[in-house]
């Protein structure tokens, strides 16, 4: 446990990609099963412990610690497990407890799920009484499920693939027929055994992504070798169908990255499973669909962030998939055959399904360049008819082209929407984080309104990137030349109507905000271009986001907030 | 230090003088009756510069200068420059001339540990403190009474400075920079192997070791070199000087050498010490794909350390931890505990629910080191960025 819980306090630390990678490659490698696939699964997120509380913790600490001296050390340290595994006093030499050995990861495992509740504290003390400070940090972020320490899943499996020298993609499908502490993985990957054929019914299949489409390459592609369809602003989303080998009916739905989010859409799922047409697994978009027409993205969010799946909610915002592709229908494996292939698959499995809960993705008729430009300005008039608010651009797709997992170059392009510009000032700049973190690389930027004194600028968001290093050192010499204000690691720049610095921002759409004084919030701004030319006079007003907002939202916004 | 160590005896500090106005107040009345009702406050007291003792009329580590000065050690927060005339070790001497010029104070007198100056009626006696080099704790005695004034001090081995002394007192002065039983600081060579740990995984990155540039970057180097770690060791500018002063101190740590201009690229896999300040600084920018790492009783907590987007923090410091103090009050046999500095709060508590009495302080102007290494950071920055 101790071993393990260094590696989780030096990820937690660590910002960059290829160093986390490193330091999990360096674990797997070092460490014993099945340790280490203990390790995989809480750091995959497999790991769950009901009867662990933060109650329970506070209970045992109250009971050993002057509650003055805790609530002081609470107060400085900001977090319960944090301050408890610094706090929690070593056992008396020649008491009990003392030099204990530290429990291993999976004697925490076991442990606790064989623990009846009432033994839990005895345990956990024992436990705590024999760990260090990193230990016992790691152990409580365990069992309160709060650990927090920028590794993805994805990423953990890329660790555990580099140590066999495989793609990523294939842990991923192996991934859901396998259980911790996934022995037969870790051998196959030291080669040691045969690749564990995967047990689950219903597998994820990694997907396969777009490239941006750059202008350059655009001019050399030939429009007859692609198909075009709308890119929708929803969750892409994977929807398998399956019989178990005594014929039960399995579905499960994946989200892009292979997380299990089947149990957030039981509205789905049961339409699904009446589906007896359907055995396969469908690649498409995760949409809300009310009185036959897609909602933006905002609506669909407002489902995507409650917890509790009601009855309400699920009538309020109807889950529905839009189609894309077919990777596998009746056993077989459709992702070798050409894109053309699978789609006239897919058309002909969807034409079978009854309900209304799955349609296809309409593709987009074009013969020119130009003419599917104009479909991607007005897809309204294109075919996409009243969805067209919630197409974010269009998708291209070379017809031979086999579905491949990952990002692969030449088969499949994302033509999106030219983003949305508007020239703010800049107001705020904020230290950046890992190799940034000795520049000012985060931006705070606003527009102008009229106040009470005149008019002022108020923020409407916040930009990391978009600049090049040249520009990042320009941008960093301004603020810290022009530094009006300190706070902490925040510098407060000059933005008056006569000095100042103009940021053209590029975004992608706004949205009502409570958290925002402006009321405002964008999508995905960036830094476009800097306009050193321009004085901060002449920026953009607050009401030229306002005009953004969908037509419901815009009049409590101009209502104003202060 | 050659240098201190010539100067001619301060005159403030001749054996059996003082012409402060404690001794004058002392001619008022009988020194026998006097004396069998000393208190504690009579030896010692608070005043806008600092802590003062009447009875031989010098202040200990003040704030702003003063006739006549005792120096616990040489970190600035302590150690000022501008007073008459100072006595301390010779170590700190050596570390005030360094850092100030030679003309820090009016006079300088070395004293060596455990020598007994008498002031007037009082006995003063320097100790080590364990903190750095030349850190001492002052016992003042008078009239039966004793006082022990323990500066900064910390309780865990270092190579680099002899351990701390404990003295049976009756009142003992401590800090509290690490007053909160959070900090409990492990031992620092398994952070020092954390380091090296991460030189092996990471033999292409640079490691920025931020630490005070008195005291703390010294330790690091020679317990790297108790480890077995035989490679240059490269330092920032501003760690130059005080390096090469505990070196002539006879504290060998091996092969040091500057950052030069221009070869930032080229120390891929070597650790670099620079002040905590220059890890954020333009200076930081062009190693090798650095880790940023720091080494602080501070980075005990987690958002402590991510504040200053530290990637590899390491718990060493050089002030006690809650433990320490706790034990050393124990240990000192005190009956009354004062707290200069740091989380007084919860330490007054904790001597409360010990039967002590016990007072907070509250100083301002003693700061964790940190203010210092800060100062030292800027003045590097100032220096051709190079
Ligand atoms: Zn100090
Ligand atoms: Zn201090």
């Amino acid at each position: 446990m101790n071993h393990f819980a260094e590696l989780l306090d030096r990820l937690a630390f660590e910002p960059r990609r290829n160093a986390k990678l490193r330091l999990m490659e360096d674990f797997f490698h070092t460490t014993p099963d099945p340790e280490r696939g203990y390790a995989l699964a809480a750091l995959t997120g497999g790991l769950s412990f009901r009867n662990a509380k933060p109650g329970l913790v506070r209970a045992l600490i109250a009971e050993r610690t002057d509650p003055v001296l805790f609530a002081l050390s609470y107060d400085y340290v900001g977090d319960l497990s944090e301050t408890v595994a610094l706090m929690w006093p070593a056992p008396a030499p020649g008491g009990a407890g003392h030099n204990a050995a530290p429990p291993r990861l999976s004697d925490v495992v076991e442990g606790l799920s064989q623990t009846a509740k009432t033994e839990l504290p005895g345990l956990m003390a024992r436990w705590l009484d024999a760990l260090d400070e990193t230990g016992r940090w790691a152990l409580l972020k365990l069992i309160t499920g709060s650990l927090r320490i920028g590794v993805s899943a994805r990423l953990a499996k890329t660790a555990v693939a580099a140590l066999g020298g495989v793609d990523p993609n294939a842990v991923e499908e192996l991934w859901h027929g396998l259980s911790p502490p996934y022995e037969p993985l870790f051998a196959w990957l030291e080669g040691r055994a045969e690749r564990p054929e995967s047990l689950v019914v219903a597998p994820f299949r990694p997907p396969m992504l777009s490239h941006p489409l750059d202008e350059e390459e655009f001019s050399r592609l030939d429009p007859a070798d692609f198909c075009a369809e709308w890119k929708w602003d929803g969750i892409r989303i994977q929807a398998v169908r399956e019989l178990t080998a005594d014929g039960r009916r399995v579905v499960r739905l994946y989200s892009r990255t292979g997380e299990d989010i089947t149990a957030s859409f039981p509205d789905l799922c049961e339409d699904l499973l009446a589906q007896e047409a359907f055995v396969g697994t469908i690649d498409g978009e995760l949409l809300v669909l009310r009185a036959g027409r897609v909602e933006s993205f905002n609506v669909l969010q407002q489902r995507l962030n409650r917890k509790a799946i009601t009855p309400r909610l699920m009538q309020e915002f109807p889950a529905h998939i839009r189609a894309y592709d077919l990777l596998a229908e009746g056993g077989e494996d459709l992702r070798p055959l050409p894109f053309v292939e699978r789609r006239r698959r897919l058309e002909a499995l969807v034409a079978r399904l009854a309900g209304r809960r799955v349609d296809l993705s309409p593709l987009v008729p074009f013969a020119s360049w130009e003419e599917l430009a104009m479909a991607r300005a007005r897809p309204g008039e294109a075919g996409a008819g009243i969805d067209a608010e919630a197409v974010e651009g269009v998708m291209l797709k070379r017809r031979d082209s086999p579905y491949v997992p990952g990002r692969p170059k030449g088969l499949w392009y994302k033509w999106k929407h030219d983003p949305h510009l508007v020239d703010a000032v800049l107001m705020y700049a904020q230290r950046g984080h890992g190799r940034r973190s000795s520049y000012y690389s985060d931006y705070t930027f606003g527009l102008w309104r009229s106040g009470p004194e005149g008019d002022e600028l108020v923020p409407v968001g916040k930009a990391y990137f978009g600049f090049t290093d040249e520009e990042l050192k320009e941008l960093d010499r301004f603020v810290r030349r022009e530094t009006v204000n300190r706070f902490g690691p925040v510098r407060e720049v000059i933005h008056t109507g006569e000095r100042g610095l103009v940021l053209e921002v590029a975004f992608e759409g706004v949205q009502q905000s409570t958290r925002h004084k402006s009321g405002i919030a964008m999508r995905f701004p960036r830094i476009n271009r800097i306009r050193w030319d321009k004085p901060p006079r002449e920026a953009d007003r607050l009401d030229t986001l306002a005009r953004l907002l969908p037509r419901g939202e815009r009049a409590t916004t101009k209502a104003g907030k202060t | 230090m050659r240098k201190a160590r010539e100067k001619k005896p301060a005159p403030g500090f001749r054996q059996g003088e003082s012409e402060g106005l404690g001794s004058r107040r002392l001619k008022e009345r009988a020194a026998s009756d006097y004396l069998r009702f000393m208190q504690a406050r009579d030896i010692l007291s608070l005043t806008p510069a600092g802590l003062y003792c009447p009875l031989a009329d010098v202040h200990i580590d003040p704030l702003r200068p003063v006739p006549r000065a005792l120096i616990t050690h040489g970190h600035s927060d302590h150690a000022r420059a501008g007073h008459g005339a100072v006595l301390a070790t010779a170590e700190t001497l050596a570390i005030m001339a360094a850092r100030y010029g030679e003309s820090f104070c009016g006079s300088a007198q070395a004293v060596r540990y455990g020598e007994r100056v008498t002031l007037g009626p009082v006995g003063v006696t320097f100790l080590p403190a364990g903190h750095v080099l030349g850190s001492a704790q002052i016992l003042l005695e008078a009239g039966g009474l004793r006082v022990v004034v323990s500066g900064d001090y910390k309780r865990a081995g270092d190579p680099t400075c002899p351990p701390f002394e404990p003295v049976r007192c009756d009142v003992f002065i401590t800090e509290a920079t690490f007053g909160l039983p959070v900090f409990r600081h492990p031992d620092a060579g398994g952070e020092i192997d954390k380091l090296l740990r991460s030189l092996a995984l990471f033999p292409e990155r640079a490691h920025l070791l931020g630490a005070y540039p008195l005291g703390k970057a010294q330790r690091l180097v020679a317990l790297m070199r108790q480890r077995g770690y035989d490679r240059p060791v490269y330092l920032h500018g501003a760690m130059e000087r005080l390096m090469q002063l505990y070196e002539a101190f006879g504290i060998p740590l091996g092969d040091l050498r500057r950052v030069e201009p221009g070869s930032r690229e080229s120390l891929a896999g070597a650790v670099v010490l620079c002040p905590p300040g220059a890890l954020q600084d333009l200076w930081a920018r062009r190693f090798p794909d650095p880790v940023t790492a720091f080494a602080s009783g501070w980075m005990r907590v987690r958002a402590r350390a991510r504040q200053r987007g530290v990637e590899l923090p390491l718990v060493v410091s050089d002030h006690a931890g809650w433990d320490e103090l706790c034990s050393t009050i124990r240990e000192t046999g005190a009956s009354e505990v004062w707290v200069t500095h740091g989380a007084e709060e919860a330490l007054v508590h904790w001597c409360t629910r010990e039967g002590l009495a016990a007072r907070p302080l509250h100083m301002l102007g003693y700061g964790d080191d940190e203010a210092e290494a800060e100062a030292v950071a800027e003045t590097a920055g100032a220096e051709p960025a190079a």
